[in-house]
């Protein structure tokens, strides 16, 4: 492709992209005075007050909580549905990808009707004389809402990448003398990395910065990064302290995509999708 | 990827363009024909009001009553309405902010004087509203609805006597509580069981509030705002801080819900109906302010809505129970407590922050 054709999305890029980041660059490292602006680090020294950082812990705290339920839900599934003992796997692959196509908002009000005090729940439980429960508005719900929400792309790529590996491989390794469990650790997962990474990383992101689902399930007590930022921007009109937070989230983004892309190492010749 | 090769490639774009401009034309000069007529049959009203507040078919009778066309949009609070306002780019006719907004607007100058010659239905606003600390003269605006804070209670859950802001803090009712995910509703209960004015501008005062939600915060259920009366109908909780028209609403549904307005004092809010300043159809503006206040029309809409409604023609009409009901229209001795948001400028920053802290603990 020629260099010209490359111009209109240099042309998207710029404007939608490296603009905003700048706008948010700026809002980020100045406050507001009688006559303009002046250059200040006073909205992130206020993001390191103790509250706020409670707040901080708390999302990345949730985030990786979600993302490793998902990892121990998402991988066997995936192994089942790439296996070759399995025959219905379009069906099963359908049957993750069908949620998505519904609204996510919706998705998680579906959730409310579910947990509440008389919810669907409740009403079973009473009715096989079980104690009721009390899901709703606790971090659990918000945990569960992240997990049924993010669980596709924790399986999609790791399915993607197991169903890719040559079976000979397995075939020569269980010739070789290892049992499964050996077959499991020193050939198929090492080989599927490179989709765990990919599952993480695209479950943990969305989960660090969501403000939907703690806001619905959790009720507006558990405020998370994404809720502060939410507030800063469309209740409080404190665009300067909602864009350093941002500018933190970013550079955390940042960070953990590098430890990530450590972890992948060399095995990048195994396409994702 | 792409197969054309360049030449075939560069001559498709050329085409394309070719044949899209010639499309653009013919778009633009229906566009523009459709533009014109228009203008010249039916001249049109924009009206941006909150969501689910008002009875619709209203809009139609208007609508077939003058031969104008209404463009009906809805926001959901006032900082929403306010932003985009501000910003541009949108031009309403009618507006309806609250007084505290209003005051705000006016400040900013950005509303258009109200011409009461035209509207003579005016005169059917109780007197009682008019006048008030919000828009002294009546110059920007007509009051459209109004109501109290207070709190739902589910009479199957509360055996106590509900007639102060302390029961919110009492361990009894834990995890039955249900708050306002709004800034000022949520500190100002807070300030008024501490016994301050709500429109305090006191930094100690503020942080002593900010303090007792944080202690209150282990008992609240949720924050909600919406979602507030659906809970309380399904009995989900047992207490609820709501708006008097939510109030209204939710008891019809559930006859175990009763509302009180706590000793201690409520906030007094307005719903006011204005015109802003780049208003392009401000005769089209009056009118509607003018067919809103029309005793008829004000009965309709009190009905469909469940607010009181400050049109006093309207009011002699509604049932007995409803008008009489002091929770909904309390008279001026339950109000002796009461007070109206005032817009508090630079001091708002510091209740940002005071709310922020609350919903990060």
């Amino acid at each position: 492709m020629k260099r010209s054709t490359l111009f209109p999305y240099l042309i998207w890029m710029v404007l939608f992209i490296v603009v905003p980041m700048f706008l948010v660059l700026y809002y980020a490292f100045t406050v507001p005075t009688e006559s303009g602006a002046t250059w200040s680090l006073e909205n992130f020294a206020r993001f390191f007050e103790p509250i706020y950082l409670k707040v901080l812990w708390r999302s990345l705290r949730l985030a990786l909580f979600s993302t490793v339920i998902c990892l121990i839900i998402g991988y066997p599934a995936a192994m089942v549905m790439a296996g070759n003992a399995f025959e219905r796997k379009s069906v099963v692959l359908l049957l993750f990808v069908v949620p998505m196509w519904m609204n996510f908002l919706l998705r998680t009000y579906a959730w409310l009707t579910i947990l509440e005090r008389n919810g669907v729940i409740n009403v079973l439980l009473a009715n096989l004389n079980l104690p009721s429960l009390n899901i709703l508005y606790t971090e659990g719900a918000v945990v569960l809402g992240m997990v049924y929400n993010f669980l596709p792309f924790m399986v999609l790529p790791i399915y993607s990448v197991l169903s890719k590996i040559d079976r000979g491989v397995v075939e020569a390794a269980g010739d070789l003398g290892a049992n499964s469990l050996q077959v499991f650790a020193k050939v198929i997962f090492p080989l599927s990395l490179p989709g765990v990474v990919s599952g993480v990383t695209m479950v943990f992101m969305p989960a660090l910065t969501t403000f939907v689902i703690s806001r619905l399930l959790g009720g507006g007590q558990f405020t998370l990064i994404g809720n502060l930022i939410e507030q800063q921007f469309l209740v409080v009109g404190d665009w300067g302290f909602g864009s350093s937070i941002s500018v933190v989230m970013i550079v955390l983004i940042l960070l953990s995509m590098a430890i990530m892309s450590f972890f992948e190492g060399e095995e990048k010749d195994v396409a994702l999708w | 990827m792409l197969t054309l090769r360049e030449g075939e490639f560069r001559e498709g774009v050329i085409d394309l363009l070719k044949r899209s401009k010639t499309m653009l034309i013919l778009v633009l000069l229906v566009l523009v024909s459709l533009g014109l007529s228009g203008c010249r049959e039916r001249p049109t009203v924009y009206v941006y009001n909150w969501g689910d507040y008002i009875d619709e078919s209203i809009i139609a009778d208007f609508e077939k009553e003058t031969n104008m066309r209404v463009v009906y949009d809805t926001y959901a609070t006032n900082e929403d309405m306010y932003v985009k306002l501000k910003s541009g780019g949108s031009s309403y006719d009618v507006i309806f902010p609250s007084d505290y907004m209003l005051t705000r607007m006016i400040e900013e100058d950005m509303l258009a004087e109200l011409d009461l010659v035209k509207i003579p239905n005016a005169k059917h606003v109780a007197d009682r509203f008019m006048g008030l600390e919000y828009d002294p003269e009546n110059k920007y605006s007509l009051p459209y609805k109004w109501g109290t804070v207070g709190i739902l209670y589910n009479t199957a859950l509360v055996d106590d006597m509900v007639d102060s802001w302390d029961i919110l803090w009492d361990p009894k009712y834990s995890k039955e509580i249900l708050m306002l995910d709004s800034q000022r509703d949520s500190i100002a209960v807070a300030l008024l069981k501490l016994g301050y004015s709500i429109n305090t501008l006191d930094p100690d005062e503020l942080a002593e509030a900010g303090e007792l939600l944080k202690e209150q915060k282990p008992l609240v259920l949720a924050y909600v705002v919406d979602e507030g009366q659906d809970k309380m109908i399904a009995g989900e909780a047992a207490l609820a801080v709501v708006w008097s028209g939510e109030a209204t609403n939710a008891r019809m549904e559930n006859p175990d819900l009763a509302f009180a307005i706590p000793k201690e004092g409520t906030n007094l809010w307005f719903d006011v109906m204005a015109v802003p300043k780049d208003a392009k159809n401000k005769d089209g503006a009056m009118r509607f302010i003018n067919f809103m206040n029309d005793p008829e029309i004000a009965l309709r809409n009190a009905e469909y809505t469940g607010y009181a409604i400050p049109n006093e023609a309207a009011r002699e009409m509604l049932p007995e129970e409803i008008r009489e009901d002091r929770t909904i229209y309390p008279e001026e001795e339950d109000l002796a407590g009461a007070e109206i948001f005032v817009n508090l400028g630079q001091t708002l920053s510091l209740y940002d922050r005071i709310w922020t802290e609350v919903k990060a603990h």
